[in-house]
Protein backbone atom coordinates (compact mmCIF):
# COMPACT_ATOMS: atom_id res chain seq x y z
CA UNK A 1 0.00 0.00 0.00
CA UNK A 2 1.43 3.35 -1.04
CA UNK A 3 1.45 6.18 1.44
CA UNK A 4 1.35 9.80 0.34
CA UNK A 5 1.76 13.23 1.85
CA UNK A 6 1.39 16.72 0.49
CA UNK A 7 2.82 19.74 2.29
CA UNK A 8 2.03 23.25 1.18
CA UNK A 9 3.99 25.99 2.86
CA UNK A 10 5.26 29.52 2.65
CA UNK A 11 8.76 29.91 1.17
CA UNK A 12 10.44 31.14 4.34
CA UNK A 13 13.88 30.19 5.70
CA UNK A 14 12.31 28.85 8.91
CA UNK A 15 10.32 26.32 6.87
CA UNK A 16 13.46 24.75 5.38
CA UNK A 17 14.08 22.89 8.61
CA UNK A 18 10.44 21.96 8.96
CA UNK A 19 10.34 20.50 5.43
CA UNK A 20 13.34 18.22 5.91
CA UNK A 21 12.17 16.98 9.31
CA UNK A 22 8.65 16.32 7.99
CA UNK A 23 9.94 14.29 5.04
CA UNK A 24 12.42 12.46 7.29
CA UNK A 25 9.54 11.49 9.61
CA UNK A 26 7.46 10.33 6.65
CA UNK A 27 10.14 7.94 5.33
CA UNK A 28 10.79 6.20 8.68
CA UNK A 29 8.06 3.66 7.74
CA UNK A 30 10.55 2.18 5.24
CA UNK A 31 13.20 1.63 7.93
CA UNK A 32 15.86 3.70 6.20
CA UNK A 33 19.42 3.77 7.51
CA UNK A 34 20.70 6.91 9.25
CA UNK A 35 22.73 7.61 6.11
CA UNK A 36 19.66 7.34 3.89
CA UNK A 37 17.70 9.70 6.17
CA UNK A 38 20.58 12.21 6.00
CA UNK A 39 20.65 11.90 2.20
CA UNK A 40 16.95 12.69 1.91
CA UNK A 41 17.12 15.53 4.46
CA UNK A 42 20.00 17.15 2.57
CA UNK A 43 18.19 16.86 -0.77
CA UNK A 44 14.97 18.36 0.65
CA UNK A 45 16.94 21.18 2.25
CA UNK A 46 18.69 21.99 -1.04
CA UNK A 47 15.49 22.00 -3.10
CA UNK A 48 13.48 24.06 -0.60
CA UNK A 49 16.35 26.52 -0.07
CA UNK A 50 16.58 26.99 -3.86
CA UNK A 51 12.88 27.85 -3.94
CA UNK A 52 13.22 30.32 -1.04
CA UNK A 53 16.32 32.06 -2.39
CA UNK A 54 16.14 31.76 -6.15
CA UNK A 55 12.51 31.14 -7.15
CA UNK A 56 11.05 33.75 -4.80
CA UNK A 57 14.21 35.81 -4.11
CA UNK A 58 13.45 35.71 -0.37
CA UNK A 59 10.14 37.50 -0.75
CA UNK A 60 8.02 34.45 0.04
CA UNK A 61 5.68 32.38 -2.08
CA UNK A 62 4.12 28.95 -2.16
CA UNK A 63 6.07 25.68 -2.07
CA UNK A 64 4.35 22.34 -2.52
CA UNK A 65 6.05 19.10 -1.51
CA UNK A 66 4.47 15.82 -2.56
CA UNK A 67 5.91 12.51 -1.42
CA UNK A 68 4.82 8.98 -2.08
CA UNK A 69 6.35 5.97 -0.47
CA UNK A 70 6.02 2.28 -1.17
CA UNK A 71 8.11 -0.81 -1.96
CA UNK A 72 11.27 0.78 -0.62
CA UNK A 73 11.03 3.78 -2.92
CA UNK A 74 10.47 7.43 -2.10
CA UNK A 75 9.15 9.58 -4.93
CA UNK A 76 9.25 13.27 -4.12
CA UNK A 77 8.24 16.39 -6.01
CA UNK A 78 9.13 19.85 -4.75
CA UNK A 79 7.39 22.58 -6.68
CA UNK A 80 7.42 26.36 -6.63
CA UNK A 81 5.62 28.95 -8.73
CA UNK A 82 8.40 31.50 -8.82
CA UNK A 83 10.69 32.91 -11.46
CA UNK A 84 11.80 29.61 -12.99
CA UNK A 85 15.17 28.63 -14.44
CA UNK A 86 16.21 29.81 -17.88
CA UNK A 87 19.11 27.45 -18.45
CA UNK A 88 18.64 24.23 -16.49
CA UNK A 89 21.93 22.50 -17.47
CA UNK A 90 23.82 25.66 -16.48
CA UNK A 91 21.97 25.90 -13.15
CA UNK A 92 22.88 22.29 -12.43
CA UNK A 93 26.61 22.76 -13.00
CA UNK A 94 28.55 22.43 -9.75
CA UNK A 95 29.65 25.80 -8.36
CA UNK A 96 27.32 27.77 -10.64
CA UNK A 97 25.24 30.35 -8.79
CA UNK A 98 23.25 33.38 -9.82
CA UNK A 99 23.61 34.85 -6.34
CA UNK A 100 27.35 35.01 -5.55
CA UNK A 101 26.69 37.95 -3.21
CA UNK A 102 24.82 35.55 -0.92
CA UNK A 103 27.79 33.19 -0.68
CA UNK A 104 25.86 30.36 -2.18
CA UNK A 105 28.18 27.44 -2.85
CA UNK A 106 26.53 26.47 -6.13
CA UNK A 107 26.39 22.87 -4.92
CA UNK A 108 22.64 22.49 -4.40
CA UNK A 109 21.82 20.43 -7.48
CA UNK A 110 25.10 18.52 -7.22
CA UNK A 111 24.12 17.42 -3.70
CA UNK A 112 20.60 16.43 -4.78
CA UNK A 113 22.13 14.39 -7.57
CA UNK A 114 24.74 12.78 -5.32
CA UNK A 115 22.41 11.87 -2.47
CA UNK A 116 19.34 10.74 -4.40
CA UNK A 117 18.90 7.99 -7.01
CA UNK A 118 17.03 10.12 -9.50
CA UNK A 119 16.84 13.85 -10.11
CA UNK A 120 14.79 15.60 -12.73
CA UNK A 121 14.35 19.35 -13.03
CA UNK A 122 11.44 20.87 -14.92
CA UNK A 123 11.17 24.61 -15.14
CA UNK A 124 9.60 27.38 -17.14
CA UNK A 125 10.80 30.97 -16.74
CA UNK A 126 8.13 33.05 -15.05
CA UNK A 127 6.03 30.03 -14.08
CA UNK A 128 8.03 27.99 -11.64
CA UNK A 129 10.16 24.94 -11.09
CA UNK A 130 9.46 21.34 -10.24
CA UNK A 131 12.16 19.11 -8.79
CA UNK A 132 11.46 15.40 -9.00
CA UNK A 133 13.64 13.10 -6.94
CA UNK A 134 13.61 9.44 -6.02
CA UNK A 135 15.41 7.46 -3.39
CA UNK A 136 15.56 3.69 -3.09
CA UNK A 137 16.06 2.37 0.40
CA UNK A 138 18.16 -0.58 1.39
CA UNK A 139 20.64 -0.56 -1.49
CA UNK A 140 23.33 1.50 0.19
CA UNK A 141 23.32 4.16 -2.48
CA UNK A 142 23.91 7.86 -2.18
CA UNK A 143 27.24 9.41 -2.85
CA UNK A 144 29.58 6.65 -1.74
CA UNK B 1 22.03 32.51 18.68
CA UNK B 2 23.25 29.06 19.52
CA UNK B 3 26.78 29.21 18.19
CA UNK B 4 29.59 30.74 20.11
CA UNK B 5 32.39 32.93 18.88
CA UNK B 6 35.68 33.26 20.67
CA UNK B 7 39.03 34.70 19.71
CA UNK B 8 42.02 32.83 21.08
CA UNK B 9 45.53 33.66 19.92
CA UNK B 10 44.58 35.25 16.57
CA UNK B 11 42.19 32.36 15.90
CA UNK B 12 38.48 32.94 15.58
CA UNK B 13 36.83 29.86 17.07
CA UNK B 14 33.26 29.27 15.93
CA UNK B 15 31.22 26.61 17.67
CA UNK B 16 28.63 25.79 15.05
CA UNK B 17 24.97 25.06 15.77
CA UNK B 18 23.23 21.70 15.52
CA UNK B 19 21.80 22.46 12.09
CA UNK B 20 23.71 24.45 9.49
CA UNK B 21 21.36 25.55 6.75
CA UNK B 22 20.45 28.70 4.84
CA UNK B 23 18.70 30.15 7.88
CA UNK B 24 21.47 29.62 10.45
CA UNK B 25 24.24 30.46 7.95
CA UNK B 26 23.21 34.06 7.51
CA UNK B 27 23.84 34.79 11.18
CA UNK B 28 27.08 32.78 11.34
CA UNK B 29 28.59 34.66 8.38
CA UNK B 30 27.46 38.02 9.67
CA UNK B 31 28.93 37.52 13.12
CA UNK B 32 32.12 35.92 11.83
CA UNK B 33 32.80 38.76 9.39
CA UNK B 34 32.17 41.33 12.08
CA UNK B 35 34.90 39.74 14.21
CA UNK B 36 37.21 39.24 11.23
CA UNK B 37 37.11 42.97 10.62
CA UNK B 38 37.30 44.10 14.20
CA UNK B 39 39.88 41.94 15.81
CA UNK B 40 43.29 40.75 14.80
CA UNK B 41 42.19 37.40 13.52
CA UNK B 42 44.38 35.36 11.24
CA UNK B 43 42.82 31.89 11.23
CA UNK B 44 39.28 30.59 11.58
CA UNK B 45 38.42 27.35 13.39
CA UNK B 46 35.03 25.77 12.78
CA UNK B 47 34.01 23.40 15.56
CA UNK B 48 31.38 20.92 14.36
CA UNK B 49 31.09 19.03 17.67
CA UNK B 50 27.39 19.87 18.03
CA UNK B 51 26.52 19.73 14.34
CA UNK B 52 24.20 16.99 13.13
CA UNK B 53 23.12 18.50 9.84
CA UNK B 54 24.73 20.64 7.18
CA UNK B 55 23.65 21.37 3.61
CA UNK B 56 25.39 23.28 0.82
CA UNK B 57 24.74 26.58 2.63
CA UNK B 58 27.41 25.55 5.15
CA UNK B 59 29.87 24.94 2.32
CA UNK B 60 29.28 28.57 1.28
CA UNK B 61 30.11 29.78 4.79
CA UNK B 62 33.39 27.84 4.94
CA UNK B 63 34.39 28.84 1.40
CA UNK B 64 33.53 32.48 2.11
CA UNK B 65 35.66 32.60 5.28
CA UNK B 66 38.49 30.82 3.46
CA UNK B 67 38.45 33.51 0.79
CA UNK B 68 38.67 36.21 3.44
CA UNK B 69 41.49 34.82 5.59
CA UNK B 70 43.58 33.18 2.86
CA UNK B 71 44.39 36.57 1.29
CA UNK B 72 46.44 37.32 4.41
CA UNK B 73 47.96 33.89 4.79
CA UNK B 74 45.32 32.64 7.20
CA UNK B 75 43.92 29.12 7.30
CA UNK B 76 40.54 27.55 7.92
CA UNK B 77 40.51 24.67 10.38
CA UNK B 78 37.77 22.10 10.85
CA UNK B 79 37.33 20.36 14.20
CA UNK B 80 35.15 17.45 15.30
CA UNK B 81 33.41 16.93 11.97
CA UNK B 82 31.46 13.68 11.81
CA UNK B 83 31.49 11.36 8.82
CA UNK B 84 28.47 13.01 7.26
CA UNK B 85 29.97 16.51 7.44
CA UNK B 86 33.22 15.21 5.94
CA UNK B 87 31.27 13.60 3.11
CA UNK B 88 29.57 16.93 2.35
CA UNK B 89 32.92 18.75 2.43
CA UNK B 90 34.51 16.12 0.20
CA UNK B 91 31.71 16.35 -2.37
CA UNK B 92 31.98 20.12 -2.40
CA UNK B 93 35.65 19.97 -3.37
CA UNK B 94 36.57 22.10 -0.37
CA UNK B 95 38.69 19.50 1.43
CA UNK B 96 42.01 20.63 -0.04
CA UNK B 97 41.53 24.14 1.32
CA UNK B 98 40.80 23.04 4.88
CA UNK B 99 42.98 21.85 7.72
CA UNK B 100 41.52 19.07 9.84
CA UNK B 101 42.07 18.97 13.57
CA UNK B 102 41.05 15.72 15.16
CA UNK B 103 41.59 13.62 18.20
CA UNK B 104 41.93 10.23 16.55
CA UNK B 105 40.03 8.11 19.07
CA UNK B 106 37.08 10.46 19.17
CA UNK B 107 36.97 10.52 15.43
CA UNK B 108 36.83 6.75 15.19
CA UNK B 109 34.21 6.52 17.89
CA UNK B 110 32.02 9.09 16.16
CA UNK B 111 32.38 7.34 12.83
CA UNK B 112 31.10 4.11 14.32
CA UNK B 113 27.96 5.76 15.68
Amino acid sequence: MKNEIRIEMEALPENEGFARVAVAAFITAQNPTVEEICDVKTAVSEAVTNAVIHAYEERGGRIVIRCSLGDGLLHMEIEDFGRGIEDIPKAMEPLFTTRPELERSGMGFAFMEAFMDRLEVRSEPGRGTQIIMEKKFGIGSGGE
Amino acid sequence: MEEEFKIIDHCLMIRLPEEIDHKSCQEISRRADHLLLDAEVKHVVFDFSRTMFMDSSGVGVLAGRYRKVSCFGGKVFVMNANRRIKKILKLSGLMKYLEFMEREEEDEKRDQD
